[in-house]
């Protein structure tokens, strides 16, 4: 049965796409076959960060709206074969995305792939709602800092009332991915713990994502982590979460960067 | 005691893990609020209606969040009933104060 996941945060900027594109192929890599769906229209960046940027042909408010059938907007991954990228529009407005239209689309997807990833836009409006709408399956992604605690509270309390599955009476299973976590930061107690987070939100915790010069560099390359550094710290978290979705049961480690000698003495002020 | 503590900022994360707790205490209240509200209007018109005639519209349910304490205000309309009970009013308003 295909799977339905959105990854969502309210708060912008905290790692939802970057975590789409690495979970994604992370399952993909495992052989499962996977869609990638941008619903940040107007503001797209999936196709950026998966470096399909010059591929878009179509997009979702085109296979919507009937001027393209879905088989002509899906791009194929020229690295992974079953990975895919359903992307958003740059252009048009916002109100093209309907919920039937959605529901269609997500519908004909679940036909096609044992996974459709949603990448949820910000806020909490139209366009986050309709992103977690059809969605098994919820990613909270959460930095250890006050104000996306604080949004991601808000969208917990939004997939437990506005989804589809609410409506009906079901569960939507939810997943806290704390990501751009400072270990050190968190020791000195400069920066929220995974604890603290995990017993104020009070879902279970998916993974820890550190922060990490090889999400970037890989988001400059166009591949997703999982993809340019498998061997890095935030690779290796996302691997593991990506098991997880999967119904394993794996013990969640505090990611650690392997560093030398010398960025261990001075690193501090450097890293 | 360390000798140079001093030079060390306090560690800040405590306080906003408990001004997160505080806040979101509060705003789940609120949120699940509107439920509570319209289960306890309809509440009070099936008890009302038992003993007068009532239009729902005519009934206020309204919760004012204070610091200090927050003010339950219920406000019902019902048709004049100097007939039947000579000397009262037709309105009938409560405040309550819930700490
Ligand atoms: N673990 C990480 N380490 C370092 N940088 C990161 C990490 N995760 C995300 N970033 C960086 O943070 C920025 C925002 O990430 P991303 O675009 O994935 O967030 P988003 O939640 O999708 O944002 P938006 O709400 O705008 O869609 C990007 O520059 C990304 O490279
Ligand atoms: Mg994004």
């Amino acid at each position: 049965m295909a799977k339905v996941l959105v990854v969502t945060s309210g708060k912008g900027g905290v790692g939802k796409t970057t975590s789409t594109a690495a979970l994604g192929a992370a399952l993909a890599q495992a052989g499962r076959s996977v869609v990638v769906v941008d619903f940040d229209v107007g503001l797209r960046n999936l196709d950026l960060v998966m470096g399909a940027e010059r591929r878009v042909v179509f997009d979702l408010i085109n296979v919507i709206q009937g001027d393209a059938r879905l088989p002509q907007a899906l791009i194929r991954d020229k690295r992974i074969e079953t990975l895919h990228l359903l992307p958003a529009s740059q252009t048009r407005d916002k109100d093209a995305l309907t919920q039937e239209g959605v529901a269609r689309v997500i519908a004909e997807l679940k036909e096609k792939f044992d996974w459709v990833i949603c990448d949820s836009p910000a806020g909490i409006e139209k366009g986050a709602m309709l992103a977690m709408r059809n969605a098994d399956i919820a990613v909270v992604v959460t930095n250890p800092e006050v104000s996306s605690v604080r949004d991601s509270d808000r969208i917990i309390g939004m997939l437990d009332a506005k989804t589809a599955r609410a409506e009906n009476g079901e569960r939507i299973e939810k997943h806290l991915l704390v990501t751009r976590y400072h270990p050190a930061r968190a020791a000195r107690g400069e920066m929220l713990k995974v604890d603290d987070v995990l017993e104020i939100l009070s879902i279970p915790l998916l993974g820890i994502i550190p922060e990490s010069e090889d999400v970037l560099r890989s988001s400059n390359i166009g591949a997703p982590v999982t993809l340019h550094a498998p061997e890095s710290a935030p690779a290796r978290a996302y691997f593991d979460a990506a098991k997880r979705l999967q119904g394993e049961t794996l013990p969640i480690a505090v990611p650690e960067e392997r560093r030398g000698l010398m960025s261990k003495l001075f690193g501090r002020r450097v890293a | 005691m360390n000798l140079f503590g001093f030079l060390k900022p306090r560690p800040s994360a405590p306080v906003a893990r408990e001004r997160l707790q505080i806040l979101l205490a509060h705003e789940r209240a609120i949120s699940g609020g509107s439920d509570l509200m319209a289960t306890l209007k309809e509440e009070i018109i099936g008890v009302i209606a038992k003993h007068f005639p009532l239009e729902r519209e005519k009934v206020q349910v309204k919760l004012d969040r204070g610091d200090a304490y927050s003010t339950l205000e219920i406000d019902i309309e019902v048709p004049s009933l100097s007939k039947a009970h000579p000397g009262n009013g037709s309105s009938g308003g409560a405040k309550l104060a819930a700490p």
